[in-house]
């Protein structure tokens, strides 16, 4: 299922991933409309970045850990609502960890021990890398829902979407670590082991032994809940590679974007995820270019001719412009359109690379063409959903 | 800090280690590891020889740092207060992390000083703050692009640092400016020529050649003034500061070069 729009006809997850300030959380809500519209889908547009893109790209007040109905009159397009409808969340990371931890606890003891515990307090609220796996976690519940036929998941920018993905793996990980045993084993016995001890004198030195008894009673409470941690990484894992997941890569055609583009359709693909498409977003318009570049050069004979600057200079009476305010507005006219031109060449190259790479990778190429007016609301979106078109 | 060859790549050499590396005269680099950092931070304060011959211990340590809350930040923003504090050079430029991730990290001191009541980093998290926390020590540059969400963005993080930590905003740079294609009283004009053009009010012949050209330059001259906007609520919520202008430039960022570009035009913005 490589086709995009097959994919929010019938898909039931897409992965959104790019780099930072490419549109990547616009277009989630855009396709997350645009599906809602033309495929009559429940769509869950789900943003995992910290910070509130997915809020503002809907024009809604901030939201938090509960879905938000997003009422189908802000997404009226051609005077017409979705058949569809279209929720979404962001991801607030202390609730979400709460939520997990009354689940996976194998008792309400242990589930008050952990919610009160003061490093899981700060873990979950402060701490930069608790949100990557919480994050999957919420998207392994939306999408086992039936509330929903397609979630979009709308990734952090740029390398730290990897770090997501790979936070069900890190998990596992350090549950099956040997070192969470020998840390969590019982004050006794490590009084025996020949490995911890060195590591409880400095590391009671460095921390403090208070600190070390947070820790260690920290770790031990968590360690009850392998199972089901375990059990959930596995799932969630299970989920990103499922036949109807898909993964999507949004980029502009400047350098660096296109840089971290190239990395993540490599990375995505090296861990054997599946990567539907890539829209190169923000494109000037290539018909345009080519018409404009047709005419660069009468253009260009034209700004000389006196006859030219008086069909100027009467279209714009009005303003009473003066003879250089004229000569200096039809050269900017002319510079411009070159200087426009020359860079759509570039882009149209770098497009034709990208498009290379994506067929190496399996993936169709799309672009969006550059919106030609501003984004006023929610509605807009459905039109920027339509106007992706394949490369 | 986040170490994912970006740095390396803006200044063209292959990688970056947590080994500090001359660049050029003056210049040096390193990537931030926590890991080194928790050795060389061993080596420094501990002065415990079973570490160096120890393997396991070192794992276990790395194993605490990675999973403890709260020990993986500071490892990172210790090496960076411990290399103010030493005076190893003349100033430190840290590449953070993501927005979303800023807060955390430089309130980290902060935030550790309440979880650990007493050792060694205990004492150590209160020089750092007060490194952190003096603004003529300590300020954070905030960049981002006249766009709406990444601006957006910013006032909330303008908001977040004053209202949540103590350590100071000392500059907001907007990057990849775009120019005016045509600027100030001349906008009204071009504007009046697109009008008379789409409406026919202009004769055909000079219509067929501006047709395509306007309709292009309009959508550049929508950008910006998207931009302007933007940039005015930047402005207004960057207070006194101001905010610093870098336009796009020209110059392919593949090329060598494009660091020189960019400080020159920050020197200009400076002074």
């Amino acid at each position: 299922m490589n086709n995009l729009r097959d994919v929010l006809q019938h898909g039931r997850l897409v992965v959104v991933c790019g780099s930072g300030g490419v549109g990547k959380t616009t277009m989630s809500a855009s396709l997350g409309a645009f599906a809602a519209h033309a495929y009559q889908r429940r769509v869950l547009v789900l943003t995992v970045d910290p910070a509130r893109r997915l809020a503002d790209a809907l024009g809604l007040d901030s939201f938090g850990n509960a879905v938000v109905d997003v009422d189908p009159q802000l997404l009226m397009h051609n005077g017409v609502a979705p058949a569809g409808s279209m929720y979404a969340a962001m991801i607030d990371t202390k609730a979400s960890w709460d939520e997990l931890i009354a689940r996976c606890a194998p008792n309400a003891e242990v589930c008050e021990k952990v919610l009160t515990n003061k490093l899981y307090k700060n873990l979950t609220e402060r701490f930069v890398h608790s949100h990557d796996y919480i994050a999957m976690e919420r998207l392994y519940e939306a999408q086992q829902s039936s509330n929903y036929d397609l979630v979009i998941v709308d990734t952090p920018p740029s390398r730290n979407a990897l770090d997501v993905l790979d936070a069900p793996k890190r998990m596992k990980e350090f549950f099956a670590s040997r070192l969470l045993r020998l840390l969590t084993s019982q004050a006794q016995s490590r009084l025996f082991s020949l490995a911890a001890k060195p590591f409880f004198i400095v590391a009671d030195r460095i921390l403090g032994a208070r600190f070390l008894s947070d820790i260690t009673e920290f770790f031990t409470l968590f360690r009850t809940m392998e199972e089901g941690f375990v059990a959930r990484a596995n799932e969630v894992e299970a989920v990103l590679r499922q036949q109807d997941t898909s993964f999507m890569v949004v980029t502009t055609l400047e350098p660096a974007p296109l840089r971290e583009s190239n990395f993540l359709i490599d990375e995505l693909r090296n861990r054997s995820f599946h990567l539907s498409s890539v829209i190169a977003n923000r494109v000037t318009p290539f018909e345009l270019l080519r018409v404009v570049e047709g005419s660069l050069g009468s253009l260009q004979q034209s700004i000389q001719d006196p006859r030219f600057v008086h069909a100027v200079v009467g279209a714009t009476e009005s303003l009473e412009p003066s003879a250089e305010q004229v000569a200096r507005v039809v050269n900017a006219i002319a510079q411009g359109s070159e200087l426009a031109v020359s860079q759509g060449k570039v882009d149209l190259d770098r497009l034709h690379h990208l498009g290379q790479h994506c067929s190496e990778a399996g993936a169709q190429l799309y672009v969006c063409a550059v919106a030609e007016t501003d984004l006023k609301s929610a509605s807009d979106l459905v039109a920027i959903g339509d106007s992706v078109k394949p490369a | 800090m986040d170490d994912k060859g970006a740095l390396a790549h803006a200044l063209r050499i292959e990688s970056l280690q947590f080994a500090e590396r001359e660049i050029a005269p003056n210049l040096f680099a390193m990537a931030m590891n926590t890991e080194d950092s928790l050795r060389e931070y061993i080596r420094l304060f501990v002065k415990n020889p079973l570490v160096s011959t120890f393997g396991p211990l070192a794992k276990i340590l790395d194993f605490v740092a990675n999973a403890a809350p709260g020990v993986k930040e500071i490892l990172a923003v210790g090496k960076l207060c411990w290399e103010v504090r030493e005076r190893n050079y003349d100033i430190v430029i840290v590449d953070a992390e993501a927005t979303g991730h800023i807060v955390a990290q430089v309130d980290a001191p902060a935030i550790l000083s309440n979880l650990v009541q007493v050792g060694v980093i205990r004492d150590q998290t209160r020089w750092m703050q007060e490194i952190l926390h003096d603004q003529s020590a300590t300020g954070v540059v905030v960049v981002t692009t006249p766009e709406e969400i990444p601006v957006l963005e910013t006032i909330q993080l303008l908001d977040t640092l004053q209202s949540k930590t103590k350590v100071s905003v000392s500059a907001v740079v907007a990057n990849r400016v775009h120019p005016d294609v045509v600027a100030g009283g001349d906008l009204a004009v071009f504007s009046q020529l697109a009008d008379s053009v789409e409406s026919g009010r202009i004769a055909s012949e000079p219509a067929s050649v501006l047709r395509a050209p306007l309709r292009l330059l309009c959508i550049a001259i929508q950008r910006r003034k998207r931009e302007i906007g933007l940039l005015e609520q930047l402005a207004t919520s960057a207070k006194e500061r101001g905010v610093l202008f870098m336009p796009i430039l020209e110059i392919d960022e593949q090329e060598a070069g494009i660091t020189s570009v960019m400080s020159s035009v920050l020197k200009d913005e400076l002074t």
